[in-house]
């Protein structure tokens, strides 16, 4: 029963992170129809631009702030310059470019802060909550994890929902010929939604360092089971990309905690074959239009 | 006068297309021949790197480029032909040659598996699950370590030459057959003979229906192609060369590991395939060369300039990276397009200056 409460408190705070992640993948291809996989190496990028503020004597809030406006400015500015080209073009030239992009972040880290590991801070404890005699695998920094994904989500949510900003990123999404033609800068919403994408993606990187290690391909894995939870979830959907992260964070935590952690891998794509087969298009896909 | 020379030799090529492409593969034969007796053991090894990358690459490209679907987990059929190389051969009772096509044989069965899984996904959706499949399939080998090894992985012992080989080859031009040449040789031989089956096959009746299914399904379903069982094919070929592929990495490596099929193996296929130019072999070919090549070269250029051993390393994936996003942007179609555009340039500004000077001489504008 401990053990049971353990492995799915694990799964829901890493579980919350994937959520993260898969939403900044799905934030970009609702917007552009491109998937990131250079996000990850993004977010790595700002992580590292934090952990320098950190070593420089700087406060973690600070740091946090920073990487998260790094984020911002970083996503902004790839879409400007590298990205823009690209959209609308071949799927598969994206795809090469995101790539290219990956590669290249994770040298330029490597040459500016060495590919050795380092430890990153937690900004609150790392020693599980007590519940009677027993302790449980949450710690107060797992608290803040869900909790700033939480907030992140809601805060979308209400972006999407009740602003003006949010609603021409919308409309831009849908369809841009028509989003121009009222007059939505269609370009600038890319941009915003690039750069969204890109600073959630960040909180994504810094929430997985925190009380870890830290060392240039730290996020492979995450891209890999953040793409995995997208994909589940069905890319247009953010809400299924939630649903997607949190499956994925609790079934890998099921499976390493009662079968063995190098199922793990085995199991995400057991799991992904199995929804894929039944759902092609991903669990919160609507009916399937295809362009004739 | 050029033109009629041209002409000409273009005469004296075999009108079928299987009879050039086997003129090109025996002209490519004695290309490999030269330069790998020309070239030390450490080039010898370079060139034996890249016919692995190149043979599961043209694969690819028959997947990608031509029938239209993503792969991002080419690397985890490369790693299913290297274990069953490395199975085979260790018992000793088979020839190479032999764990070679049974590897080839295992990953085409596995294509079918995997293939049927994937006809029925598109874009994303497929990348997504062939990635899973990439970083799924070696944790497999991890999982099973009685058989495949776990982390430490199968040592494959690999083919050494054969006496009346090496006999032959110091007989010929004088210089020993290394091992490293040997398997450069195995690898170029078989990557050979991929490209003149599949410079067939892509010529033929299935080249034109996996063009069809990936220009327009709709339209290739209404003239009666039946795109599930074409889609799956098309995995099956594709399979069976990274197979093959696979089966070359474990010899020249000595290795079948889990390390050696990352997400980056797989990923690194992808963009061999659509720098060098999506579609063609040449371009899988070029992309190979890329992958193999450019990064020793600018670990080079780069302690030349001064930089310490761990930049200069890390030079290298800035440089592929960099270089990625650039062909990207200013050849779309890779480089392999920009080479046909160039010469599309060139031979309509040679023909508009004939025009001209034709119209200029006899007025038979039209």
């Amino acid at each position: 029963m401990q053990q049971f409460v353990n492995v799915t408190l694990g799964g829901l705070s890493q579980g919350a992170i994937y959520a993260a992640f898969a939403l900044a993948l799905v934030l970009i291809w609702r917007a552009t129809r491109i998937i990131n996989f250079a996000q990850g190496s993004m977010a790595m990028f700002t992580t590292y631009v934090a952990l320098v503020l950190i070593e420089a004597g700087h406060s973690y809030w600070l740091a946090f702030g920073a990487a998260l406006l790094g984020g911002l400015v970083l996503g902004a500015v790839v879409e400007r310059l590298v990205i823009r080209p690209v959209e609308g073009g071949p799927a598969l030239n994206a795809v090469i470019v995101t790539l290219g992009l990956f590669v290249a972040f994770q040298a330029i880290a490597a040459l500016l802060f060495g590919s050795s590991f380092e430890s990153f801070p937690a900004p609150f404890g790392l020693s599980g909550f007590r519940v009677g005699e027993f302790t449980v695998a949450f710690t107060p920094f797992s608290a803040f994890v869900i909790g700033s994904v939480v907030v992140v989500m809601l805060g979308l949510v209400a972006l999407f929902r009740f602003t003006d900003v949010g609603l021409r990123m919308r409309a831009s999404a849908f369809n841009q010929e028509v989003a121009r033609l009222l007059g939505v800068r269609v370009g600038g919403m890319l941009t915003l939604g690039w750069a969204l994408a890109a600073a959630v993606g960040s909180l994504a990187g810094l929430l997985i360092a925190g009380g870890n290690l830290v060392h240039p391909a730290y996020m492979d894995g995450v891209i890999v089971y953040g793409f995995v939870a997208a994909v589940l979830g069905g890319l247009d959907s953010p809400g299924g990309a939630v649903v997607g992260g949190l499956l994925i964070g609790l079934a890998l935590s099921y499976v390493s905690g009662y079968l063995g952690s190098e199922l793990v891998t085995l199991a995400a794509l057991a799991i992904l074959v199995a929804v894929l087969l039944v759902r092609p298009h991903g669990l919160f896909s609507r009916a399937a239009e295809r362009r004739v | 006068m050029p033109d009629s020379v041209t002409a000409a030799a273009r005469r004296l090529l075999p009108s079928s297309v299987l009879g050039r492409n086997l003129l090109g593969v025996l002209a490519g034969l004695l290309v490999v021949v030269v330069v790998l007796e020309l070239t030390g053991p450490f080039r010898n090894s370079q060139f034996a790197t890249m016919s692995y990358y190149a043979i599961a690459a043209v694969g690819l490209t028959v997947l990608t480029g031509l029938n239209g679907q993503i792969s991002l987990g080419h690397g985890a059929l490369m790693a299913v032909g290297a274990y069953t190389t490395g199975l085979l051969l260790e018992t000793g009772a088979v020839p190479f040659p032999v764990a070679m096509l049974a590897a080839a044989a295992v990953t085409a069965l596995a294509g079918v598996v995997v293939g049927a899984a994937a006809a029925r996904l598109h874009g994303p959706y497929l990348a997504g699950a062939t990635l899973a499949l990439a970083v799924g399939v070696p944790g497999l080998a991890i999982y099973f370590d009685g058989v495949f090894g776990g982390e430490q992985g199968l040592r494959v012992s690999s083919p050494r030459p054969p006496d009346w080989l090496a006999d032959a080859v110091y007989f010929v031009t004088a210089g020993d057959l290394t091992s490293a040449r040997y398997l450069a040789y195995i690898g170029w031989i078989t990557l050979l003979a991929v490209l003149l089956l599949l410079a067939n096959l892509t010529a033929s009746r299935y080249g034109r229906i996996w063009r069809a299914v990936r220009d327009d399904e709709v339209a290739a379903e209404l003239a009666g192609v039946r795109l599930g069982r074409m889609r799956v094919l098309a995995f099956v070929v594709s399979a069976a060369c990274a197979g093959l592929g696979g089966a070359v990495l474990a010899m020249v490596v000595r290795l079948a590991a889990p390390s050696g099929f990352t997400i980056v193996l797989s990923l690194s296929l992808l963009t061999a395939v659509v720098v060098g130019g999506l579609g063609s072999l040449t371009g899988a070919l070029l992309g190979s060369a890329l992958l193999v090549f450019l990064p020793p070269a600018v670990t080079g250029l780069g302690t030349d300039l001064g930089l310490t051993g761990t930049q200069a390393a890390e030079l290298a994936p800035l440089v592929y990276g960099v270089v990625l996003v650039v062909v990207m942007l200013v050849a779309p179609g890779g480089v392999l397009g920009a080479v046909h555009r160039l010469r599309h340039a060139w031979t309509r500004r040679r023909q508009g200056a004939r025009d001209v000077g034709a119209v200029g001489s006899s007025k038979q504008g039209g």
